[in-house]
């Protein structure tokens, strides 16, 4: 979980600031409205939405969000700070996530991360220079029977070796899914293939 | 061992087994026929009847969790809960990749059993293939008239959506994943009220597992006896289980509930063995909060009762992560404690405070200045933050209490070991820059 602090003597939102939210996301986020009881109950998917399309969650996204929600923006942000998911400053435009969990860990996920970070020359929760990649990581993500494993974008990456980095990171579509898919089987499989 | 018929995973290797048209070539959604049949309370009584217990980590009996809604109520929502977060366990994405429509079916029948509005399926948000999945299968079941308004004709209307989590492993925990729903943060909610009578928008909701879910249509279609011939009194009907770490095939695999951890490790069925001569020293058989075993200790079976045997909490989620003897049980030990630092929510003083704790004691030792007190202390903290001493709103705590006590209590000889050896002074070096 995240804990955020904020500098309250500086005005956070711009009141003349103009609106980030498209009309489409906006259509979208109304869309959700009809299956939840009540409308905070849709700030979750909003986020999410919002967070695709923007690349994170800024204050005025949140303010955006609140009043649409008809929530104060407070409680956007009270929520939102509890994920880690939430990005509240910008990120890189591919999130590397890697497992650091009991069973990747002891795979060798520690290598497979330094070896992330030295051909990357970021540390955790850092973005390139250019942009391109942030780093961090999560515990289990519930492919151990893959371990060590990552996530690039939607993308997963399976059983992944430290000398595999180089080849995945310079791989331009290393995070293209392709969805739908109907070759799904892959049950029982050789350990480390 | 008799042949064991898969149930569960039958129609995993079956080409397009995620497809509607698939799963009705199986056979699939004749048993939603047959309930749709049926009253709701003798759908009820047939998942009783069959004691299935609940596959998220609790043991629950479904049937007898339904049977606690109140009678006069006006409203009930079902919470599917595939937040699978606890490490190593990866059986419900496996059925939702592979077979989303058995749990659709599922849902929908103990959506009707329980005449429930609508269900919400909470999936973590790293479960991105299984959302789609998931996702074109609904959509699929609604064009098909399964979901919707007045399923074939019965007059029963159900609504299912998927709702995403973002990163989060107490909003698996059954309150703390109704607030995540109703779009706060995933605090567990203090109980009594439990869920049944008040919950999701305070009205009565039931929370299954998605494994549990699973099992509703082959019980409604073979019938409660068929289901209670597999297993044992108290561990009846099929369960999924999983290996990983370095065995020859890690995966998710199928059997009755009379297997021990040693044949899920070793045989040909399953894990098949270690791989490289590596050898095991030791196994969280139920996820980590379950707690740890040694080697000597692989004739555990894995059902609801008798892990207790070996100072576990519960068979848990049934996942299976091997530790092979090249690991530093320092690592494990500072690994899982860490796990429970950072995913405790903060609402209970002990909690909050003693995961943190545990977790800087064991980085201390993992770093070579360890002290023979800091094994007592760990043990004695474990006893000051569960659940059990009624001291904590949600599992979460006695989730760290049980891997924590196990690790140190079964290789304490391999912790003194390595404090002994450790350079002189660094202890005090260390406590300097902690103080
Ligand atoms: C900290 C914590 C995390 C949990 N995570 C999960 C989970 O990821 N999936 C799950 O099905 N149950 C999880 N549970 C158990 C749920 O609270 C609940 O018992 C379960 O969903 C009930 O379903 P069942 O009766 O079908 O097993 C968790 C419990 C705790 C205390
Ligand atoms: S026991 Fe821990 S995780 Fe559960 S509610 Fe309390 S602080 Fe949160
Ligand atoms: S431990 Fe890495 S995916 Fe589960």
């Amino acid at each position: 979980m995240v804990w955020q602090a904020i500098d309250r003597n500086e005005a956070v939102i711009d009141p003349e600031a103009p609106a980030v939210l498209s009309a489409a996301v906006r259509k979208k986020i109304e869309s959700f409205l009809p299956r939840y009881e009540t409308r905070l109950a849709a700030l979750l998917p909003a986020l999410h939405v919002v967070q695709d399309e923007l690349g994170y969650l800024s204050h005025q996204a949140m303010k955006e969000i609140a009043e649409i929600l008809e929530l104060h923006p407070s409680q956007v942000l009270d929520t939102l700070s509890f994920y880690t998911h939430f990005w509240t400053h910008p990120k890189g435009r591919k999130v590397i996530t890697v497992c650091r969990s009991i069973c990747c860990e002891t795979l060798g996920g520690n290598k497979l991360l330094e070896a992330i970070k030295a051909k990357l020359g970021i540390d955790e929760h850092e973005t390139t220079p250019d942009g391109e990649y942030s780093l961090v990581t999560e515990e289990c993500l519930a492919l151990c029977d893959y371990g060590p494993c990552m996530l690039i974008n939607e993308k997963v990456h399976k059983c992944v070796k430290p000398e595999d980095v180089g080849r995945i990171l310079d791989d331009p579509n290393n995070d293209v899914v392709d969805m739908p898919r109907s070759d799904l089987f892959d049950g029982p499989h050789e350990a480390g293939k | 061992m008799a042949d064991y018929e898969p149930v569960l995973l039958r129609n995993v290797g079956v080409e397009n087994s995620h497809t509607l048209e698939v799963y009705r070539a199986q056979g699939g959604y004749q048993a939603l026929a047959k309930a749709l049949k049926m009253t709701p309370d003798e759908v009820q009584e047939e998942v009783r009847d069959a004691t299935l217990r609940g596959r998220g980590g609790a043991g629950f009996p479904a049937g007898v969790k339904w049977s606690f809604l109140p009678k006069d109520r006006t409203h009930t929502y079902l919470c599917v809960n595939g937040d699978e977060s606890e490490p190593p366990t990866f059986s419900n994405r496996v059925v939702m990749e592979k077979d989303p429509h058995q749990l659709i079916e599922g849902i929908i029948i103990s959506g009707y059993a329980t005449q429930a509005q609508a269900a919400y399926v909470y999936l973590r948000i790293e479960f991105h293939e299984p959302f789609h999945i998931l996702q074109k299968a609904i959509d699929e079941a609604y064009a098909a008239g399964l979901l919707g308004k007045n399923i074939l004709d019965s007059g029963y209307s159900l609504d299912c959506y998927i709702h995403r989590g973002a990163g989060a492993y107490v909003c698996g925990e059954e309150t703390g994943l109704i607030e995540s729903i109703e779009g706060k943060r995933g605090y567990p909610r203090i109980k009594p009220p439990f869920p049944a009578v008040e919950g999701l928008f305070r009205r009565p909701t039931v929370v299954n597992n998605v494994e549990t879910l699973c099992n509703v249509p082959h019980i409604i279609e073979r019938g409660a006896d068929w289901f209670k011939s597999i297993g044992s009194e108290g561990n009846f009907g099929p369960k999924l289980f999983c290996v990983c770490g370095p065995v020859n095939r890690p995966g998710c695999y199928e059997g009755p509930m009379t297997i021990t951890l040693g044949d899920l490790i070793y045989d040909n069925k399953y894990g098949q063995g270690m791989r490289d001569g590596k050898e095991v020293k030791a196994v969280f058989p139920g996820g980590i909060s379950m707690g740890v075993v040694t080697t000597d200790e692989l004739d555990m079976v894995m059902d609801f009762t008798d892990p207790a045997e070996y100072g576990l909490l519960g068979i848990g989620t049934a996942a299976a992560v091997v530790i092979d003897n090249s690991i530093d049980i320092r690592t494990v030990l500072r690994n899982v404690a860490r796990f429970f630092a950072l995913e405790s929510c903060g609402q209970c003083t002990q909690c909050r405070e003693g995961t943190s704790w545990m977790y800087k004691i064991a980085t201390r030792i993992e770093q070579g200045a360890g002290r023979i007190e800091d094994l007592d202390l760990l043990i004695e903290t474990t006893g000051n933050l569960g659940m059990m001493p009624g001291l904590s709103i949600c599992g979460l705590s006695d989730g760290a209490v049980f891997p924590i006590r196990t690790i140190v209590q079964k290789f304490r000889a391999e912790f003194e070991e390595h404090i002994r050896n450790q350079e002189p002074g660094c202890v005090e070096a260390a406590l300097a820059v902690a103080n």
